[in-house]
């Protein structure tokens, strides 16, 4: 079986010059990158990492933004068979201190001997370290080795077995960073040969993404899957894509791209705020999978897609659907691309009352479900319920995942590990239910909010809730309530206060909505702050987070009439 | 505070914000503090260019370019036509 290394050394040997990545920068010229060029640009960190004595099956932390430096630094590490890890980068709006805290709590969880990053940021990494810990290098991109063709024969990576672990993943959310994933070559291979095939991938096709490679979607199906397949991608930015949404489809026209991967808010956002002359002489007649992944999926929002890009060539058979996660090295499942994924109106009272997917009846309420797909190749699925045992077909339980390419465990992790398995079953934490034989995804276990593709746990936003003055601890309450036009959850947070006086009121709506954002870096769409005995607590005095959601919105109502 | 301020200070409360009666200062800072998320930016440099006639590239969208109500007016007005 083969390894990362001796895959790209082939590549390398056969197709040197051809095109791996085009990396697009806005307001810069796309820089094309051949394989040969790619695998110069990782031999100098290799040989950078071996100058500072980093050993195979060490972690390396790679805290870089989108550009040649990360995928150097990541395809380098993997030569020198080290184990590379991807951090995001800090934002404009996060609090430096709260992304100091969260470096030094992922360091001590993964323990790396080495982190990657600019000379501007070293001081914001430095503040990060705590005496003893298990850094020993903090390595800066303008001190490393120059670039030259790889001698294969004598990196260490070409030692590593197909068993060693290649990469750490993080779970995404707030608190995921905690959750590493590690993943060895075979599991990652196991991945890409099933989703591959699920994918029916060929030598016409070309990549184009904008996702981050700190989360599984943009890491797997924008990075590795095309690179060690020999598929050219052309890769951007989440920052530039959400500046300018019309940059995807014309990079998509441009490069005849037949493959991309969006959670839904992306279709949403793309539908709104593309302008008519952005779009002038673009053709997207090429794609032919846009798929729809890593948020629960909404037929409206393709409607809205294709509504948009129809008179541009897009066909509606190319909106596509799947499920994937971290723990999976990525997909799930997947819609077979041959045809629209399947939707299925039901009932929507025997959904909410009975859990079960029954056929939807003129006299009733309707829901209307998209289907996620099939279980790709390597994937069994089993749909549990309370007690662990598998229900009947249509019935809505917990979904558990069994394959070649699951996690072994969280790293360093056992007591989340634990938790995580139901006799080597991995307990997802989704709500979903099988119809001849699709997964159809509806809904989390937890109170989890997704938003913009992003999981967010309510108990962390509570949690910074209670740093702002005048917030009491257990006294606040954070929910996702979904948007239809965005496509997506927004954030609401209440919070309960001793004062009744407005300004006062108003004024603590405001230091609330400043400290969660700049400590998650998630905006708040709805703050509200009330004064006391709002909240509504269970008999054990717990915070009801669906009672006060309900709650909440009748108030929205009764104030908007 | 001038016309130009006032108008997108009402379309940050109203429209971005959902808090209609929030008074945003025209100093305060909008981008770095996280007051607009950057899924709104765009709303923003689209809602400039119909009520303006101004164009905003993506790549001005950062707080480099305007970070204030203040700032954003003195763009505006340096590139309307005098």
């Amino acid at each position: 079986m083969t390894t990362f290394s001796r895959q790209l050394q082939s590549l390398h040997g056969r197709t040197p010059e051809r095109v791996a990545v085009v990396l697009q920068h806005a307001g810069q010229p796309d820089v094309p990158i051949s394989y040969r060029q790619l695998l110069r640009g990782a031999s100098a960190y290799a040989r950078t990492y071996s100058r500072e004595k980093i050993e195979p099956g060490e972690v390396v932390v790679l805290i870089l933004q989108h550009g040649e430096d990360l995928i150097y630094s990541f395809l380098g590490a993997v030569l020198q068979g080290a184990v590379p890890s991807i951090m995001p980068f800090l934002t404009e709006k996060l609090a430096p201190e709260r992304y100091r805290a969260e470096l030094a709590t992922l360091i001590s969880v993964t323990k790396p001997t080495a982190i990657v990053t600019y000379p501007e940021f070293e001081s914001e990494v430095r503040g990060a370290l705590r005496e003893g810990d298990s850094v020993r290098s903090v390595i800066l991109t303008d001190r490393l080795e120059s670039q030259s063709d790889p001698d294969f024969d004598s990196l260490p990576g070409m030692k590593r077995s197909s068993e060693d672990i290649v990469l750490l993943q993080h779970s995404s959310g707030t608190t995921g960073l905690q959750k590493g994933v590690a993943l060895s070559h075979q599991a990652v291979f196991n991945q890409l040969e099933a989703y591959s095939r699920a994918l029916n991938l060929n030598d016409q096709d070309a990549i184009v993404s904008w996702l981050p490679l700190y989360h599984d979607m943009g890491l797997i199906a924008g990075f590795l899957m095309p690179i060690l397949s020999g598929i050219p991608l052309v890769l951007s930015s989440p920052f530039d894509w959400v500046r300018a949404p019309y940059k995807l489809m014309q990079a998509v026209s441009q490069y005849r791209g037949t493959l991309s991967w969006l959670p839904n808010f992306g279709f949403n956002f793309c539908s709104q705020k593309i302008r008519d002359r952005n779009l002038e002489g673009v053709d997207l007649s090429s794609w032919r999978a846009v798929i729809n992944c890593s948020e629960p999926v909404r037929l409206e929002s393709h409607q809205a897609f294709y509504e948009r890009f129809h008179s541009y060539g897009l066909k509606w058979e190319a909106l596509q659907c799947s499920y994937a996660m971290a723990e999976n090295v990525f997909g799930v499942t997947q819609t077979d691309l041959s045809r629209p994924p399947k939707v299925e109106q039901i009932d929507r009272e025997a959904f909410m009352v009975e859990h079960v997917a029954r056929p939807a009846r003129s006299d009733r309420s309707i829901m209307t479900m998209m289907s996620s797909g099939k279980p790709i190749a390597n994937t069994r699925i089993r749909i549990l319920d309370d007690q662990g045992k598998d229900v009947a077909d249509k019935k809505v339980g917990e979904i558990a995942l069994h394959s070649d390419c699951m996690l072994t465990g969280y790293y360093n992790r056992p007591d989340a590990t634990k938790r995580a398995f139901l006799d080597n079953w991995y307990l997802t934490g989704d709500y979903g239910y099988v119809s001849d034989g699709e997964v159809f995804v509806s809904g989390r276990k937890k109170d989890m909010i997704i938003v913009g593709g992003k999981n967010v746990y309510p108990q962390d936003l509570e949690s910074l809730s209670y740093e702002v003055p005048g917030v009491h601890a257990g006294r606040s309450v954070a929910f996702g309530l979904f948007n239809d036009e965005a496509g997506t959850e927004d954030v609401v947070i209440i919070a309960e206060v001793q004062s009744e006086d407005p300004a006062e009121q108003e004024r603590i709506a405001e230091a609330l909505r400043q400290h969660v954002t700049q400590n998650s870096a998630i905006a708040l769409r709805y703050v509200k702050v009330v004064g006391p005995k709002w909240i509504l607590k269970t008999s054990s005095g717990k915070t009801a987070r669906s009672a006060n959601k309900e709650k909440f919105l009748k108030e929205l109502e009764q104030e908007s009439k | 505070m001038s016309d130009i301020q006032t108008t997108i200070g009402d379309y940050v409360s109203v429209s971005i914000l959902k808090q209609p009666k929030r008074k945003t200062r025209t100093d305060e800072p909008l981008i770095s503090s996280g007051l607009i998320d950057s899924f709104s930016l765009v709303d923003l440099a689209l809602f400039v260019e119909d009520t303006f006639g101004v164009h905003i590239d993506d790549t001005e969208l950062n707080a480099q370019t305007f970070d204030t109500l203040d700032q954003l007016a003195n763009l505006i007005r340096s590139r309307q036509p005098k």
